[in-house]
């Protein structure tokens, strides 16, 4: 697998070098080129695969409709996992050897933070899909973002914990950097929001069991409990807090907003609520909710194309690729002064992701109304507001 | 505050009991070869995805894990015919990192064969958990208790009762002396090999339902199960079943009477303590007999 794609890479590699060598012999490229670095393969596949996909689906769309300003756009994906120095190494390929126009990548905050510098330095407009908020907060000149942030997240869920009469809560988180980021939030956030932490326990990687972490979780009494962390141990944690029978409501954060973990947790996941892209629940949405129309188009398209589901990370390419093509439309030109500043202004530009409004203090513009709190009801989502 | 202690006591056991199976394995191939097998990990994730995709193919549950102990054992027959056996006379050393090799190589032929994603299974009778003075079990840990046991005492059968489970014993003492006597212990290899991936795959299947696996889901378990044979005393049976109960629940009271924060290092700690004060493991006295 890794092999084909490295291959395919390659191929692009080379096809780009050749459009390269073609456009110094004196003709002019018509086209606008657009590089991307992505966790095609690896542990963060289920992040970069849909990207590409999603990015790959939209750019032949957009070709097939006149590209952009009348021009064919280019785009030029790297794979590489969720390894910085790789990100770095094709970072540098895009600027000096493609010389592209723009850049969306970064499936993570760790390969987006470390090719942020280099974005920096040669001055091209960037789109980040990594998650944390460090990738805007300070805010860069030329970064932006897409998707909603984990501090976003943890809001979404305390306004929802107020909501509910709840102020004092327990934290279990794992030992990653997105965990460790999204409990970090939790505390920081605790104290405007009112809330009162009274227990907050850690699991290891690659933890079979946390039934001793929720047992002291259980005994310090909390009224809600938010899960910091994704992938198997979200089931894990899911099973045991039922298991040892605890009253209080279950949160968990955006992470969990996947069919595997409904899947896996089975009746243990009934009851669980968390904030979620507007994807998830596209069809629940009310009819008059912007987000719907282009929701269900984007579902309906990906799944015409590729046979297979969704998801919320796929999303934040599309929204990316669109974000940069309105961009691009407004400043007439593709010249990166222009278009970034064009970006930087980007207002109620409505996405999959929710309703962007860009700030030279905000780049990634999303307010807390484009997540939607859900609830696991028999098996799948139950869109709540 | 009595509820609290079985609750840390009863995940303690059930997580030791999967650490002990891992443990056995490392110590079968470790009297064998003198191999420390770092694929150990991988049976365990084979056995678990295995048992899934099989029941994802059609297959009813028992038929699946049967298959999927199958497969494991060929993936151990594979290593030790294909990799370990080729190179034979090689320090223990080059054996050592032969078998991280083969670990690396098992993860990505998993996830390219299976895929990434992480995969549960049901539990074998039921998610009801079992009240016990305040404290909660699930139907699934008694599984793993009860399994481990039958293995246990199956193990301790066919090493004192059986001629092959004696030849593997006389091999472990003195390979020379043993090939002396007309045991093969070429066989006596593949056999240790195939034995261990077994009971890493009984142990992946019987964890799948309470935690779920993916393609790197080997790798800790794996560690563990090494750490908990080091505690026991590399190379004895007993030792291996006591330091992995040992290791289990040192990090399920550790966990929830001091930090969880530190709840690995706690097997680590471990470690250090029994190196330092018995260098040869609990158990693992020279010259005794080992299994």
């Amino acid at each position: 697998m890794t092999m084909k794609i490295s291959r395919r890479g390659l191929a692009l590699g080379v096809a780009a070098a050749a459009v390269l060598g073609f456009a110094s012999a004196g003709a002019k490229a018509e086209t606008i080129k657009v590089g991307s670095f992505l966790a095609v393969t690896g542990p963060a596949a289920f992040l970069g695969d849909p990207e590409k996909k999603t990015l790959e689906l939209y750019v032949e769309k957009i070709n097939k409709d006149g590209g952009i300003l009348g021009k064919q756009v280019e785009l030029i994906v790297y794979d590489v996992q969720h390894v910085a120095d790789k990100a770095r190494t094709a970072a540098k390929r895009l600027i000096e050897q493609d010389k592209v126009d723009f850049i969306i990548g970064g499936s993570t905050t760790g390969t987006t933070m470390a090719v942020v510098p280099l974005v920096e330095k040669a001055e091209i407009p960037f789109i980040s899909l990594g998650g944390a908020s460090v990738i805007v907060q300070p805010v860069k000149k030329w970064v932006f973002k897409t998707p909603h942030t984990d501090r976003m997240a943890v809001e979404k869920v305390y306004t929802d914990m107020k909501k509910e009469g709840i102020s004092k809560v327990g934290l279990i988180a794992g030992s990653g950097g997105f965990d460790k980021s999204c409990l970090k939030n939790a505390k920081d956030l605790a104290g405007p929001h009112g809330m009162d932490i009274v227990a907050s326990e850690t699991y290891g990687k690659g933890d079979t069991d946390m039934t001793p972490q929720l047992t002291k979780i259980k005994s310090a009494n909390p009224q809600g409990v938010l899960f910091c962390g994704f992938g198997a141990p979200a089931v894990t944690v899911t099973k045991n807090y039922r298991q040892l029978g605890i009253a209080a409501p279950l949160y968990h954060n955006h992470g969990s907003g996947s069919k595997k973990f409904v899947q896996g947790a089975g009746k243990a996941a009934e009851g669980v609520r968390l904030p979620a892209a507007a994807l998830l629940v596209a069809d629940q949405l009310p009819g008059a909710d912007p987000q719907r129309q282009p929701a269900l188009d984007y579902q309906a398209a990906y799944r015409e194309r590729y046979g297979e589901d969704i998801s919320t990370f796929g999303g934040h390419a599309l929204d990316a690729l669109m974000l940069m093509k309105a961009a691009m439309e407004k400043a007439g030109t593709t010249d990166k002064a222009k278009v970034r500043a064009e970006l930087e202004t980007t207002k109620n530009f409505i996405g999959v992701d929710g309703i962007f409004n860009m700030t030279t203090e905000d780049h990634m513009g999303l307010d807390l109304a484009s997540f939607k709190m859900v609830e696991v009801r028999n098996g799948d989502w139950k869109f709540l507001y | 505050m009595l509820a609290e202690f079985l609750q840390f006591l009863f995940s303690g056991i059930t997580v030791g009991a999967i650490y002990a199976l891992v443990a056995l394995g490392f110590s079968i191939i470790y009297n064998a070869s003198h191999v420390i097998n770092f694929a150990q990990g991988e049976f365990v994730m084979i056995g678990g995805m295995a048992t899934v995709f099989m029941m994802a193919g059609g297959l009813p549950l028992p038929a699946a894990m049967l298959v999927a102990v199958a497969i494991a054992v060929c993936a151990g027959l594979a290593l030790e015919r294909f990799a370990v056996g080729q190179s034979r006379g090689a320090s223990v050393v080059t054996l050592i990192i032969i078998t991280i090799g083969a670990s690396i190589f098992l993860r990505g032929l998993a996830s390219v064969v299976w895929d990434r994603n992480f995969h549960t299974l049901p539990s074998f009778s039921g998610d009801e958990p079992i009240r016990l003075a305040g404290a909660t079990l699930t139907p699934q840990s008694l599984w793993v208790l009860g399994v481990t046991l039958v293995v246990a005492v199956l193990l301790f059968w066919f090493f004192t009762r059986t001629l092959m489970g004696k030849a593997m014993l006389a091999t472990a003492h003195n390979r020379l002396a043993a090939q002396l006597v007309g045991i093969n212990t070429r066989f006596v290899l593949m056999l240790s090999f195939g034995l261990a991936a077994a009971l890493g795959a009984i142990g992946g299947i019987l964890i799948t339902p309470i935690a779920p696996t993916y393609f790197e889901g080997g790798v800790m378990l794996g560690l563990k199960g090494f750490s908990a044979a080091i505690v026991g005393g590399l190379g004895h049976g007993l030792g291996a079943i006591v330091g992995g109960l040992i290791v289990g629940i040192a990090e399920a009271m550790g966990a929830g009477y001091i930090s969880s924060a530190y709840k690995d290092a706690f097997a680590f700690v471990l470690i250090l303590l029994v190196l330092f004060f018995m260098p040869s493991g609990l158990f693992g006295v020279r010259g005794t007999e080992r299994v």
